[in-house]
């Protein structure tokens, strides 16, 4: 399991490097800093004096992959590749265009990203499996169909309305909770609730639809009928067998956004103004802060790879028949 | 010289692709019809009702599309040269705003633009004003609309009545346009079934047809109604109200529809060769390729969408404004964008459809009859073309049809966090935007972001059913 592990550690290693390839290619060879530079600053005001003044205060004033100019080992790492590039991977991002240090920022603001993520996360888990239970155990029935016809009407729906309908019913209308913003401690809760209630919501139809088809595909196999001809009601073949059964798949798409849940939500974040990491990387994207957006999709993908290593982990705990090797 | 035309066309990049697309779609028609199981399949898709009426809805919005998608420029009238100049004499000048069939059609809702928001089927403008009185004096009030209702001389009392004996007007000819479409129809679907008009007439309106036929004409029914009263009212009243700057929604949302389609179907066209070849090459190939393929997928996929996204756009956007000497209009910069945008979520989301044909690949290479090909030493790659592709293309069908509605809620949002469409082109994305913000207006100004809502539900929840109703008839595992 060990060596397993190790093996997909290693392994994550050319993929980190292509996506900071990717993103080197896309952010520096695609624009030159020049450019970038003459968008920030306004193409009226960009005078070669402050084009060179904005990449030198953001240190893209150097050579892009060999500094000439250096000594020894310095002839590498005294470039903008090292320097924007491969740094990342000492988890070292440096300054944000504001001059705070990307670093620190993502460590605050991992907090309130994982409160509203967190409880959203599991509760939606629970709500949509849920349904899609009752669904499979009311199937072929009128309530199956229109349960499955709501699912498809609120996947219709865009999030964006889900946001703006509940902020404008539960926080306006009705006054319940603060329409946005956000306190430390248990404070939070008073914010976070509407938020969490407003992406569960927006989650079910298509999760919920999603588990259905895997129930389904599950209740028809063999071991189930066996289940109910040694005379076990439904309820427990519905939970004892056909639920465990299907969390392998289940768990196939879930496990992998467990680390992703740090990014926090771009949408709800920055509707409710939640200090977290997605209005973060929101404010970048309007901000054009490249940095940042660089940082984020370095992170982004680390814990992508993370979240497929916990995958492969999760399915031994539920599938002894897994062994990883 | 010859005489200079009333316009010049205008073929956008996006215009072009979704012509080919359609084209494609046609060819697709006739090839289907020469093929048994593919007719087979889509008939499944007719005989549901909800596949039917689903389909008509999305022909609606295609129509839609389509003539939003003709673009021209207008000449512009004849200036009077100045005394001594006669440069450019004779010469035709067009004018440099880009405008389609469909802002033809709808010149007076797109002409008739009021000063700010007026709520649907107004006579006064949203806010309030200092007015001059006639008879001197100023008086602070609601003023009345340059257009909406203009026609009536006591709104208060008439406009009721006017517009109920309006709306039942246009029923009636909704009716007539209905029963016209439905004798069309039926004489298509009874020509060469040896059976009586009048009979098949009768099995079509009690849903006794093979194909189901009254879901799609209920639906059409349903559609005239709404597109007749439109016709009618929407000249003289602002039918969904207007916006900020006082264009009318009804025109704003009905501008939307081509920015979601062509994201929509583009977005997996661009896609779908990159998926193909790799995807297959993948499965089929093994080895290095499989290799290399896969690596190339992890790598995109590890990078979280809307970041992926929003550094591709960013980039783009950079790029697009620094190289202004590329594009003549405006509407050809904002089509670049859209064009780009297409191109940007089309990188990244091939990987799902490029893993699935992998997957039936590696399945579909190890059969019989594939491997009795290689045993008869049929090359590579015309084993990939006659066995293998077409073997995949259910997958290929429905995948384009599952990523459309997806697609285009993705718009929406990605336009709301300004990562979207250019802020000039006409979407859902930059009507929600625009409208976002007045919401804690009072009273609130809720008409466009409900239009907008309103008109992205309906078209995404017909492309849901119909997604689902296409993978239920091509899915062999069903």
């Amino acid at each position: 399991m060990l060596a397993y592990l190790v093996r997909r550690a290693l392994y994550a290693i050319p993929i980190l490097i292509g996506v900071n390839l990717l993103t080197f290619v896309l952010f520096f060879v695609v624009n030159s800093p020049d450019d970038m530079a003459r968008m920030q600053i306004g193409v009226k005001r960009a005078t070669p004096e402050a084009i060179e003044r904005w990449k030198a205060e953001r240190g893209y004033d150097k050579p892009m992959f060999v500094n000439t100019a250096a000594e020894g080992g310095a002839r590498f790492t005294d470039t903008i590749f090292f320097d924007k590039s491969l740094r990342m991977f000492a988890l070292e991002f440096g300054r944000a265009d504001d001059g705070r240090d990307i670093g620190q920022e993502i460590r605050d603001r991992m907090g309130p990203s994982l409160a509203i993520a967190l409880p959203t996360f599991i509760l939606s888990l629970f709500v949509s499996i849920s349904f899609a239970l009752l669904l499979v155990f009311f199937r072929a029935t009128y309530l199956d169909f229109w349960g499955v016809v709501l699912c498809v009407a609120m996947m219709s729906i865009s999030s964006l309305f889900y946001i703006i309908g509940g902020q404008w019913l539960v926080s306006k209308m009705w006054a319940l909770v603060p329409i946005s913003g956000y306190a430390p401690g248990l404070d939070a809760t008073r914010f976070l609730m509407l938020p969490v209630l407003i992406s569960v919501v927006a989650g079910i139809g298509s999760s919920a639809r999603w588990y259905r088809t895997i129930f389904l595909e599950e209740i028809s196999k063999d071991y189930v009928r066996t289940a109910r001809a040694k005379g076990l009601s439904e309820l427990a073949v519905l939970f004892r067998h056909v639920l465990r059964n299907a969390l392998i798949p289940i768990l196939t798409g879930v496990v992998v956004v467990i680390p992703l849940l740090f990014m926090g939500s771009l949408l709800v974040e920055s509707f409710f103004a939640i200090p977290g990491l997605g209005s973060y990387t929101i404010d970048a994207i309007n901000a054009q802060d490249f940095s940042v957006v660089r940082a984020m999709v370095f992170i982004g993908s680390l814990l992508y790879i993370i979240g497929l290593i916990l995958t492969d982990i999760s399915y031994t705990l539920v599938d002894p028949r897994v062994r990883l090797e | 010289m010859s005489a200079p035309m009333g316009f010049q066309p205008v073929l956008l990049w996006t215009d072009l692709l979704l012509f080919a697309l359609l084209a494609t779609a046609l060819a697709a028609v006739f090839y289907v019809r020469a093929n048994e199981p593919l007719r087979e399949a889509w008939r499944k898709v007719g005989r549901r009702p909800t596949g039917m009426a689903a389909a008509t809805i999305l022909l609606a919005f295609v129509a839609v599309g389509v003539l939003d998608s003709l673009h021209y420029r207008p000449l512009l009238p004849p200036v009077e040269a100045p005394s001594g100049s006669v440069a450019d004499q004779g010469q035709p000048r067009y004018s440099t705003e880009v405008l389609s069939v469909l802002d033809a059609a709808l010149e007076p809702l797109r002409l008739q633009t009021e000063k700010t928001y007026s709520a649907p089927f107004a006579w006064q403008l949203y806010q309030r004003e200092t007015m001059e009185l006639p008879e001197g004096g100023q008086v602070r009030g609601y003023p009345r609309l340059l257009h909406g209702a203009s026609h009536l001389g006591d709104p208060v009392a008439e406009k009721g009545a006017d517009v109920a004996r309006r709306a039942l007007a246009s029923v009636g000819q909704a009716v007539l346009a209905w029963l016209a479409a439905f004798v069309v129809l039926a004489t298509l679907v009874w020509r060469g079934s040896g059976l009586g008009w009048g009979e098949i007439a009768a099995a079509m309106l009690a849903g006794r047809t093979v194909l189901a036929w009254r879901a799609a004409l209920v639906t059409l029914g349903i559609i005239l109604v709404i597109v007749a009263i439109c016709i009618e009212l929407a000249p003289l009243y602002h039918v969904l109200g207007t916006d900020k700057v006082g264009q009318d929604v009804l025109y704003l949302a009905l501008k939307s529809v081509r920015t979601a389609l062509v994201i929509g179907t583009i977005t997996t066209l661009v896609m779908m060769p990159f998926a193909i070849a790799l995807g297959i090459a993948a499965g089929y190939l093994g080895g290095w390729v499989d290799d290399a393929v896969q690596y190339l997928y992890t790598v995109l996929n590890a990078i979280p969408g809307v970041l992926l996204i929003a550094a591709a756009v960013l980039m783009m956007q950079v790029v697009i404004d620094t190289h202004p000497q590329w594009f003549d209009t405006a509407a050809e910069r904002s089509d670049a964008r859209l064009l780009a945008l297409c191109f940007i979520l089309g990188i990244t989301s091939w990987t799902g459809l490029a893993r699935l044909l992998r997957g039936e690949t590696l399945k579909l290479r190890e059969l019989e009859y594939v491997q009795a090909a290689r045993a008869f030493g049929v090359r590579t790659p015309a084993i990939l073309r006659r066995h293998i592709l077409p073997n995949v293309m259910h997958i290929v069908m429905i995948a384009l049809v599952m990523d459309f509605s997806g697609l285009v809620l993705a718009e929406a949002v990605l336009s709301y966090v300004g990562i979207g469409v250019d802020p000039t082109t006409i979407s859902f994305g930059t009507m929600i935007n625009m409208a976002r913000a007045e919401l804690a207006r009072e009273p609130m100004v809720w008409w466009s972001l409900a239009a907008a809502f309103a008109f992205m539900f309906v078209l995404v929840l017909a492309a849901n059913l119909f997604a689902d109703v296409v993978r239920d008839a091509f899915d062999p595992r069903r």
